[in-house]
């Protein structure tokens, strides 16, 4: 086998592109549990975006404009989780499943008209001269625009989850929610909206999938990567920035799979191609087995329904 | 001249009770003014409109002259009311400062709310760590919490919802030190309580409650305990008869067991031993979280212990199953009754098969005989006067009282050799209180032996022939009743260690 | 002013009442779905309901079909419902489903062409084996490392396919097939096919079992004492654990009860309708498996009734996509709306919508 044939900038820059669609879902999921809402419909609302931002790159022509449906998308489809989970009281491991199964065939239906189609190309972002510095160019300056927006998101919701009023607030009612509810915290509707970003996040996590990293629409295009997400966020302790760590890590799992294939390893493909769920359930059963619920900063109340009784 | 404080014709009803019926009562500026009932008379409700948690039905609310009606907690604080809650609303992952400003109208920044919580706290004596993890304190520490939380805001009226159901006596004076600090500053101070002598020691005025309505309002210095008791229940009540009986050979012996703390169990137990002899009641005392969940755990076989051993009857338990220890006679009735001892969503035959299929020989090859089960569960229906519309009834229809009466009935049915209840009458209406004490008082006497674990110290005065306090995981040697004063239980049930700390911490603070 | 009350307890006639609500939700919002999609309404719910049950060209092909399409539903929501009902979720009954058709299948395979009447019983008994090996892995994770069942079951269904790739295209590949993919055709290898008991009614061994499933787990849950103690762990772990029962053996048991019956839906599925391991084997079931609980109510008799109804969408689908060229994704969506809505309707069950405000007494 010859290894030389990767070259480690080029790996690291596809590195960060492969972990962008599992960061995205993640990093929403995990201010939706912060507030208490264990949200398993990330697949789901992960592919629905996946294929609204496609459809509607297509159809526009502007790949932003595909993000932005994404990202109504993914929110819509989350909205109706809020409403069946938070107004009507269903069970949460329930309805996230159904979301997921909704989805699924939901984008297969939409995206039915779409396979084989390229979608308009991502602008990437002009840093002029900067990008052609030798590795610091590649490094630091080569990427699309959704990277930089992921950074600048994972310090807006450290920022507000750990230094805001609102993040407080947001965390006091993942925490105990009774407490909360007695404080005069409104719970439903702070749920509501952390579920609506959980769902936007994943939407955008999605279209990332369809439009930059494999451009292209096919039928269960997530492959599982909402629920790798799902398991990025226990991975995490609920921590934003080593939700970044992680995505990063399963990114690389993810790639090194393809590259150690594409150079001829001899290893079979089919463990390759498992390596990305067996290093999930690696990480899952490391991380959970080392601590105990609460030091692991799991919300107290995740999963919990909630109906104030006065 | 207007009234600081005043509740006119306040009514609330939930599906199938009336909370509160025309509730009227009014309180003047610094007014230390208790409100007084039983479990389920009103109270939380009557507080929960004040605060704005509830609204009411119908019914008038003025503060200063200004009519009263919060649409939610928020407003309420921003009037100048804030409340101490009987189960703390504070989150055990945040640190005490944010808790604090969760709790606050308009929080000021980060560190000037640092300094203001530790100068707050030595002018009252009440020291915290600003920065300090709320899960890790003491129980008596999460209360001063809450109490900083309201005092930062100035209150006009505070409302403490059972305060001192969790401290120790000495914890309790300097609680009541600090109030009286307050209300001499001009605070008003609705105090909810069910101890009628801490409300004579620390009221102006009481209004007592019963079944939602004002049956009394009077200045508690002028009654004795028992006619405060009295209006309270409604009618007289006598304590349970103690037959006097020699103990026989020791049934449950606990030798030095250790329980680390893990995910289930918060507190560890170091080297608990005790004996329980036949017609023997000991009582363990000790204030909520030092360890009961932990030591009741242990007996039932829920928790297996890391050392030591348990014998029933001279046999070594080992890490036996709770079916194993049942089959020798240890039976256990665990504290919370609805989700631990009974399942609410299942009917009376069902909850009585759950503790009772080996004993009662409910089912045959795991195969059940529910009709025999049904059978069981009438009979306890009969025989410890539980109110119902019949085994076929949901555990969770019942009232707290008839409930427990059922549970502890389930138990003591079953014929135990060793019976271990956990906080056997907590929450329960006083007539069933006394049933279920006076039904403890007879299975000893039958010759069965019996734990009791409870935080309240007159229920155990009252039943025990000796008691033993569980502080932070440990056991203190047990005695008997009669060797004990109240201070110095009250020593016991804080810990030597914590006393001394509080001597130091107000030092710090003078 | 509309508010809701929790109920005492759940409501009996609602929670019967609501599946059907749901399916007539379903129905209505699918027709508005199939009229967007630019078909007529009424002609396609006509095509999957009506059809495949009283059309007189379809049916004599349909009924079969929809027994051989329930089967491994019913089978498999079985499993998963004991452990729904003890809240532990075991979502990845593709894989065990999955690991089952491939260790029966090899199993018989592997003694190809022996021809003894044991072989059958040995392949049923591999591929109960292979879905509770495969359960067992979320099983152990979480009792050991407390790790999520439902992440660690769920990655073990990308994990099964992977492997279900690889040896159709590998070690189980039919060394006769001239370099075609797949494996031999067990219904042509007559100690080992799981074929039609009685002619022209689709009823094979899968289908007897999936009834004699319902039952005795209707009996368990109903009459024994683990069954007593499934319920109750559902409705309270500490209950549960002070009624005796052991939290780590009921995991245990139930994600081996959810991968068994997987693994056994498998195998009569590969032995039978399907026939050959190919890289396209599962189509699902084991999820829309997932569904069937639900409209079952956890149920084992209503599971029945849902794994038909379920079926039936199934083959009415597939008849709405070869006569009105309606996409199989459609149907897909539809099932998926029929959860959403069941969820949403449960609430009935346990809440009552007063208006007004409450009433004093």
């Amino acid at each position: 086998m010859d290894l030389s044939s990767i070259n480690p900038l080029l790996l690291i820059a596809t590195m960060i592109a492969a972990s962008m669609p599992i960061f995205f879902a993640a990093i929403g999921e995990l201010v939706a549990e912060k507030s208490g809402v264990l949200n398993l419909g990330v697949e789901g609302m992960m592919i629905i975006g996946a294929v609204c931002g496609f459809v509607a790159a297509v159809e526009t022509g502007s790949p932003i404009a595909g993000v932005f449906a994404a990202m109504l998308a993914g929110a819509a489809l989350s909205l109706l989780f809020g409403l069946l989970t938070q107004l009507l009281h269903a069970n949460q491991v329930a309805t996230g499943l159904a979301l997921t199964l909704f989805g699924l065939g939901l984008s297969a239906l939409i995206g039915q008209s779409y396979a084989g189609i390229k979608p308009p190309s991502f602008p990437q972002i002009g840093f002029g001269t900067l990008s052609e510095l030798p590795v610091i160019g590649a490094l630091l300056f080569g990427y699309d625009a959704l990277v930089y927006a992921s950074a600048v998101l994972v310090v807006a919701v450290w920022w507000f989850l750990g230094r805001s009023r609102g993040g407080l607030a947001l965390r006091a009612v993942g925490e105990n929610q009774d407490a909360a509810h007695a404080l005069g915290y409104r719970v439903v509707a702070i749920r509501m909206g952390a579920i609506v970003f959980g769902g936007a996040c994943a939407g955008v996590g999605g279209a990332y999938l369809s439009l930059l990293r494999v451009p292209q629409w096919t039928e269960g295009a997530t492959a599982g990567a909402g629920w790798i997400a799902l398991a990025l966020v226990v991975f995490s302790s609920w921590k934003p920035f080593r939700v970044v760590l992680g995505a990063f890590l399963f990114g690389g799992v993810t790639l090194l799979q393809l590259n150690l294939q594409a150079v001829g390893a001899e290893i079979n493909p089919v463990y390759l191609s498992m390596a990305p769920y067996l290093v999930t359930i690696v990480a899952l059963a490391a991380i959970s087995g080392t601590g105990r619920g609460a030091h692991l900063g799991a919300p107290g109340s995740l999963g919990k329904p909630f109906h104030a009784s006065g | 001249m207007t009234e600081f404080f005043e509740v006119g014709e306040l009514s609330k009803a939930y599906p199938g009770v009336q909370a509160n019926d025309r509730v009227s009562f009014s309180m003047d500026a610094g007014e230390i003014h208790a409100l007084l009932g039983e479990n389920g008379s009103g109270k939380s409700t009557l507080v929960k409109m004040i605060y704005g948690i509830v609204r009411p039905d119908s019914g008038r609310m003025t503060l200063l002259g200004q009519p009263h009606a919060p649409a939610n907690p928020s407003v309420a604080r921003s009037r100048g009311i804030a409340m101490v809650f009987q189960h703390f609303s504070l989150f055990n992952a945040l640190t005490v400062a944010e808790n604090i400003a969760l709790g606050m109208h308009r929080p000021p920044r980060a560190r000037r709310l640092d300094d203001q919580i530790r100068a707050t706290g030595s002018n009252y004596g009440l020291p915290l760590n600003p920065n300090a993890r709320v899960g890790d304190l003491s129980v008596g520490e999460r209360q001063r919490v809450e109490i900083i939380r309201c005092l930062l805001q100035d209150p006009k009226l505070l409302i403490m919802d059972e305060p001192t159901s969790v401290l120790t006596p000495q914890e309790t004076g300097i609680l009541f030190a600090t109030l009286r600090k307050l209300a001499s500053e001009g605070t008003a101070i609705l105090y909810i309580s069910h101890k009628l002598e801490e409300i004579r020691d620390l009221c102006n005025n009481a209004t007592i409650l019963r079944a939602g309505r004002v049956v009394a309002t009077c200045s508690p210095q002028e009654k004795s305990a028992r006619e405060l008791a009295e209006m309270m229940v409604g009618s007289s009540f006598s304590a349970p008869e103690r037959p006097n009986s020699a103990f026989g050979e020791p049934l449950l012996e606990v030798r030095g067991i250790s329980l680390r703390p893990g995910p289930t169990f918060g507190t560890p137990l170091k080297e608990v031993s005790f004996t329980v002899k036949r017609g023997e009641i000991l009582g363990i005392a000790g204030i909520a979280g030092n360890g009961q969940d932990e030591l009741v755990s242990t007996l039932s076989g829920e928790a297996s212990v890391d050392s030591g051993d348990i014998l029933v009857s001279g046999a070594s338990l080992g890490r036996t199953s709770l079916e194993s220890r049942r089959r020798l006679g240890l039976l256990v009735a665990p504290e919370e009754r609805i989700g631990h001892a009974a399942a609410a969503e299942m009917n009376l035959v069902e909850n009585a098969f759950l503790t009772g299929a080996d004993r009662m020989e409910l089912a045959r090859f795991g195969i059940a005989n529910w009709r025999k089960a049904r059978k069981f569960a009438e009979a306890i229906i009969e025989k410890f006067d539980v109110r119902t519309t019949g085994a076929a009834s949901y555990a969770g229809s019942l009232s707290g009282g008839n409930l427990q009466k059922f549970v502890i009935g389930r138990e003591i049915l079953q014929d135990p050799l060793v019976l271990v209840v956990n906080q056997p009458t907590w929450g329960v209406d006083a007539a069933a209180a006394a049933a279920i004490r006076q039904a403890l008082l007879d299975l000893a006497a039958s010759g069965s032996a019996v734990v009791a674990v409870s935080q309240d110290l007159d229920e155990l005065i009252e039943i025990s022939s000796s008691i033993a306090v569980l502080n932070n995981g440990s056991l203190s040697q047990p005695r008997p009743v009669a060797n004990y004063t109240r201070d110095e239980l009250g020593i016991l049930m804080g810990g030597t260690h914590d006393i001394r700390l509080t001597a130091e911490e107000s030092n710090d603070s003078a | 002013m509309i508010r809701l009350e929790r109920r005492r307890r759940q409501s009996r006639a609602w929670a019967l009442a609501t599946p059907v609500l749901a399916v007539c939700a379903t129905v209505a919002t699918g027709m508005v779905m199939f009229a967007l999609l630019g078909k007529d309404p009424v002609e396609a719910i006509r095509t999957i309901f009506w059809a495949p049950l009283f059309d007189p060209n379809l049916a004599s092909y349909a009924r079969p079909q929809i027994l051989v399409k329930a089967a491994p539903l019913v089978l498999i929501a079985i499993g998963l419902s004991l452990g729904f009902r003890a809240n532990i979720w075991n979502i990845g009954a593709e894989g065990q489903y999955i690991m089952g058709a491939i260790a029966g299948g090899a199993t018989a395979l592997a003694l190809y062409p022996l021809d003894a009447w044991w072989i059958f019983p040995l392949m049923i008994t591999a591929g109960i084996a292979g879905g509770v090996a495969w359960a067992m892995v979320p099983a152990l994770l979480k009792i050991r490392f407390n790790a999520n069942e439902i992440l660690v079951s769920l990655m073990l269904v990308y994990v099964a396919e992977q492997l279900l790739a690889s040896v159709s295209i590998g070690l189980l590949r039919n060394p006769d097939g001239i370099g075609f993919p797949g494996s031999r055709n067990l219904q042509h290898y007559e100690s080992a096919a799981n074929s039609e008991l009685i002619t022209g009614t689709g009823i094979h061994t899968g289908v007897i079992a999936a009834i004699a499933v319902a039952l005795m787990v209707h009996a368990l849950l109903r009459l024994h004492r683990l069954g007593f103690q499934i319920r109750l762990a559902g409705l309270s772990a500490r209950s549960a654990a002070h009624s005796g029962a052991n939290p780590k053996r009921l995991t245990a048991i139930c994600l081996a009860a959810g991968g068994g019956l997987a693994g056994l839906a498998g195998i009569f599925e590969l032995a039978g309708p399907a026939g050959q391991l190919t890289i396209d084997f599962n189509v699902g079931y084991g999820f829309t498996a997932i569904i069937v609980a639900f409209l079952g109510r956890l149920n084992p008799l209503g599971i029945v009734l849902a794994g038909l109804l379920m079926a039936l969408t199934y083959i009415g689908g597939e008849m709405a996509q070869f006569m009105l060229n309606l996409p199989a994704a459609a149907i897909q969506a539809f099932q998926g709306m029929l959860l959403f809505f069941l969820l949403s309707m449960d609430f009935l069950s346990r809440f009552r919508i007063a208006f007004g405000t409450a009433r004093i007494n």
